[in-house]
């Protein structure tokens, strides 16, 4: 009995090694990048010219801190914590009232105004920046804060109504007439069950929409063009330009910027993968 | 309380309106955000300067836009980045089937396959603007293998400057396909793909008679995602590594427009410029509505 067993294990255990195989390439060429921007950044710059790939010999933390000090990477990263949190704020209520209404109530153009927000996810963001461009000047919030906070807000709806609505319209029923009989009106409703009981939607559609704003690049570059209030992705960017003939102090400033969302990774996978999956799979 | 009070009288009327208000703030900022720019760069691009100096309607930007050979090339250079969406499609898909197959350890590769996705587009740039680079890992692996004379600046090249950014695209969007994957597969029946392998089918025509099509919806919203990533969302990858070069061999549209609104300070070919990507995007907008809504109906 025992060895057709053991037998049958290791012949198991061949057959999938061809299998592991391509999982660990393709690993390698996943993290190698990652490993690449970490080991540069404890380099010194005579070291990388002659080791680029090693580890760093000798290790120096100059990098890291010359990044924090000398640059404006400290500054920027406090403007893109608070463009996050504003954002994310922002975005979360007005989402989840809209969502509320088009999951719990019946009101001619309801199916409209969904669809508009399907369709508004595919609006590419470049075709908007002239105009917002022009409207930010006009009302002089051009190179501030909340112009991007406002964009970011905006930009972010469709997906989370979407996404909101659709976990929404799985709550019970009968949690509302219940509630209804107890005298509840709807807004009390949307406070006591329709957020409290979506709570894991909520913290998945706040990681997913993070990791958005945190990486993006194109509205903090055209509307945050003061050197004071850029954001991290422009002003890493811009640090490029600055600083190419120092190539290790780049991948400190580009490191330090992962950091944050590499941590959320670690602590949150699981919503990530939820948050990314949601409306694909049923 | 309000409620109450107003059932009395115009009890009626505030349930109406009431949906409207919950939909309210949105509006405002989708109507700020999303459309009010959509009626303007239409608007825009329709305005033309006359040699008199009085702005009339016309078509003269789009007529600029039509002759202009870069203009081609940029939505020719979408269109290329397109074609990676198979491959990018295909790869997911068998990496998602290898981990489903049980292999030890899957749960780490998932997490190690899946963390480019979470890296931001211009750090993944700005790294592979490096490992490209005359001296980069690519050039000094093809120089230890023999192969020297392949050694290129892979970013500077003409020929090789978009198939070098779609393989970048695909190492930071391949994790998110293989999550989607594997996600659907793990919710699919075991009794069908145990069947199929009792009555002899092996590894391959287990998956590509059985498993496949039962992934047919995921992988098509996989593809429509992804073809709206190819025109919409490529900027920062061209921006930080090419800058829409050499020559204009990397111009996307949304490069072009960015350039056109800021560099070129011409904002009525801008404003062209993106209704012609806003039309191009209708398309998946079509298919987009379609997915999206059968996804929800059969949730629901």
């Amino acid at each position: 009995m025992k060895t057709p067993k053991s037998l049958r294990r290791i012949r198991t255990l061949l057959a999938s090694i061809p299998n592991q195989i391509v999982l660990i390439l393709f690993s390698i060429l996943s993290i190698y990048p990652v490993y690449y921007m970490a080991v540069t950044a404890f380099k010194t710059r005579p070291d990388w010219l002659h080791n680029q790939f090693g580890l760093p010999n000798p290790f120096t933390f100059q990098n890291i801190t010359d990044a924090l000090i000398k640059g404006e990477i400290p500054l920027w990263f406090g403007n893109s914590l608070i463009v996050t949190v504003a954002s994310l704020v922002v975005t979360t209520v007005v989402s989840a009232l809209a969502a509320y209404a088009i999951a719990r109530f019946r009101f001619p153009g309801r199916a409209f105004y969904f669809n508009m927000m399907i369709a508004l996810m595919v609006i590419p963001p470049a075709v908007l920046i002239l105009p917002l461009f022009v409207l930010m000047v006009n009302i002089n919030l051009i190179n501030k804060l909340p112009s991007v906070i406002i964009i970011y807000s905006g930009l972010l709806i469709p997906f989370s109504v979407y996404l909101l609505v659709s976990f929404f319209r799985s709550l019970p029923p009968e949690l509302f007439d219940a509630a209804s009989i107890d005298g509840c009106n709807n807004l009390d409703m949307f406070w006591r069950i329709s957020l409290p009981l979506s709570t894991p939607a909520l913290v998945t559609l706040i990681v997913v929409n993070a990791l958005f704003v945190w990486n993006e690049l194109l509205i903090a570059l055209v509307f945050l063009q003061d050197q004071s209030q850029k954001t991290l992705m422009p002003g890493l960017t811009l640090f490029k330009g600055h600083f190419t003939v120092n190539e290790p102090l780049i991948m400190a400033g580009t490191l330090i910027a992962t950091i944050p969302m590499i941590l959320l990774y670690l602590f949150g996978q699981r919503l990530f993968v939820e948050g990314l999956v949601a409306g694909a799979v049923k | 309380m309000l409620e109450k009070k107003l059932s009395t009288g115009t009890g009626i009327t505030f349930r109406k309106i009431e949906p409207y208000l919950y939909l309210a703030p949105a509006t405002i900022l989708v109507v700020l955000v999303f459309l009010y720019p959509i009626v303007d760069i239409i608007r825009t691009s329709l305005l033309q300067n006359n040699p008199d100096g009085i702005k009339t309607f016309g078509f003269t930007n789009y007529r600029l836009v039509f002759e202009d050979p870069v203009f081609w090339q940029a939505l020719g250079n979408n269109g290329k980045l397109l074609l990676s969406v198979p491959i990018l499609t295909v790869l997911s898909l068998l990496i998602a089937i290898l981990l489903f197959e049980h292999v030890r350890g899957w749960l780490v590769y998932r997490g190690i396959i899946f963390m480019p996705y979470v890296l931001a587009v211009p750090v993944v740039g700005v790294t592979f603007g490096y490992l490209l680079g005359l001296n980069g890992i690519f050039n000094t692996l093809l120089r230890s293998a023999g192969l020297a004379f392949l050694a290129q600046n892979w970013l500077g090249s003409v020929k090789w400057v978009l198939p070098s950014i779609s393989v970048v695209i695909i190492y930071r969007e391949m994790g998110f396909g293989v999550v989607l994957f594997l996600a659907r597969l793990m919710s699919l029946e075991k009794e069908i793909l145990e069947a199929a392998a009792i009555d002899g089918a092996n590894f391959w025509q287990k998956h590509f008679y059985v498993t496949l099509p039962q992934l047919s919806g995921v992988i098509e919203f996989f593809v429509v995602v992804e073809l709206i990533t190819m025109l919409s969302w490529v900027f920062a990858y061209v921006f930080v590594m090419t800058g829409g070069g050499p020559g204009f061999a990397s111009t996307v549209m949304e490069f072009y427009i960015w350039k056109h609104a800021f560099a070129f300070r011409s904002p009525g070919i801008a404003s062209a410029l993106a209704v012609v990507l806003l039309m191009v995007t209708t398309l998946l907008i079509v298919l987009q509505l379609r997915l999206r809504r059968r996804s929800l109906e059969e949730g629901a």
